[in-house]
């Protein structure tokens, strides 16, 4: 009973607590550049569920077995972002030969989840922290859900702005940072949900 | 000297009359002021958005953010730019990532060791260096086509533009949202000299002040940029 309740509270913390991009500004510029319509967020988001779970995982191991008993732990960075760029790779191969149709939705997303900092991110904290082998799946799956639900979000919100009149200014880029930060005020309120 | 060899020739297709130097003093401070207005990373380009908004809580942290992605800038951008001819086409990608991550860890354990309390607030983000697209994006679009000189010029230009933006961020962020400005009372001292109590816009330090902000300012660097044109 209590794994259940402390993986549900992993969960709620890391999609609407501390989100992502809307409260630690982890993965913005897919959340900016990606985001034009829900769609094509939609298999964003499911990409980088799928490749921060697996990143996050190898990290893990990587760290567990080879980095910790060889004392090379200040090579994380290096080790993590070669990792984190083979594994994309690999993903994506395995994908085009199994799985075509998947491919087609997916296919386009993967080389630019290499360069999301969430991805990175999500592998430097689960070993920072510490975190046991299933804590640390449900961090990252509930850390790529949140970096998703802002994705759809901010899509849905977009597809209407499209149509709205902005001052000429404030077009592109800047209305979008300000429908961010509007939205991040609104997941403000669910801060002190969760104490983690 | 192959490099300078290569340099030289080229400067002298683009620019017959510049003569024999291959020097050319123009031509690096076109490519370092660059970087300060004309394809400012985060105005024009958009890139290297996340360590922005997440460390210009205070001037200072912007500052220090700025300084060591200035650095990672300009070191792997001479090291690329030497190595050029070496890495082969097909596997520059994973090469420059490399040369990256190794000045980053460079700087994160420089960091640890001579700023603790800087390191310990910038965090994750020195780290993070690693995938700001600016570093990888000069990296393929000048440091593997160009010179080690022109290269530093180029680094250090667009490092600087960066950290400028950190500071004018870090500055409204710090001075609304806790009314000081780099650890100095600013705000709050000025109206504390007339007898006012200054509130802090605490949203201002939170996460929506850091998107609202940048948004500001991207538009005021349209606005600029459209008179600009307009005098031309």
């Amino acid at each position: 009973m209590d794994n259940v309740v402390e993986i549900l509270l992993i969960l709620i913390s890391t999609i609407f607590v501390t989100n992502f991009v809307l409260a630690r500004f982890l993965g913005i510029c897919p959340f900016l550049g990606v985001s034009s319509r829900i769609e094509t967020s939609i298999g964003m988001g499911m990409a980088v569920i799928f490749v921060i779970t697996l990143a996050a995982l190898s990290a893990w191991l990587i760290d567990k077995f080879v980095l910790i008993p060889f004392d090379l732990v200040y090579l994380r960075t290096i080790v993590f972002i070669l990792v984190i760029a083979s594994l994309v790779q690999f993903v994506e191969m395995v994908i085009r030969k199994t799985s075509p149709a998947l491919y087609n939705a997916l296919g386009i997303f993967l080389p630019l989840i290499t360069t999301n900092c969430a991805v990175l991110a999500v592998a430097l904290l689960v070993v920072q922290k510490e975190m046991d082998l299933f804590p640390m799946l449900f961090f990252a799956v509930g850390a790529s859900t949140g970096f998703t639900v802002a994705l759809i979000l901010m899509a849905g919100i977009r597809e209407h702005t499209v149509h709205a009149r902005i001052p000429k200014v404030l077009q592109g880029t800047p209305i979008s940072l300000i429908t961010a930060g509007l939205m991040a005020l609104s997941f403000l309120g669910f801060a002190g949900l969760v104490r983690m | 000297m192959a490099d300078s060899d290569v340099t030289s020739s080229e400067i002298v297709e683009l620019q017959p009359v510049s003569g024999t130097s291959w020097l050319n003093l123009r031509e690096v401070s076109g490519d370092f002021a660059r970087g300060l207005w004309e394809e400012i990373p985060l105005f024009r380009l958009v890139l290297g958005t996340c360590p922005t908004l997440a460390v210009t809580t205070s001037a200072t942290n912007g500052v220090g953010m700025g300084i060591a992605t200035t650095f990672v800038l300009v070191a792997s951008n001479i090291m690329i730019s030497l190595l050029r001819k070496i890495i082969p086409d097909m596997i520059r990608i994973p090469a420059f990532i490399i040369v990256i991550a190794s000045f980053v860890t460079i700087v994160d354990l420089m960091m640890a060791a001579f700023t603790p309390e800087l390191h310990h607030a910038l965090g994750i983000f020195i780290p993070l260096i690693v995938v700001n697209c600016i570093v990888l994006a000069r990296a393929e679009a000048f440091a593997s086509k160009n010179g080690p000189l022109r290269s530093t010029a180029d680094g250090l230009g667009m490092g600087l533009g960066f950290t400028m933006v950190l500071i004018l961020l870090g500055t409204l962020r710090e001075i609304l949202g806790n009314g000081t400005w780099f650890g100095i009372p600013a705000l709050t001292g000025v109206m504390g000299l007339f007898n006012y109590e200054y509130q802090p816009m605490i949203v201002m330090v939170l996460p929506p002040g850091a998107f609202i902000g940048l948004g500001l300012f991207v538009a005021l660097a349209n606005k600029i940029e459209e008179k600009r044109k307009g005098k031309k």
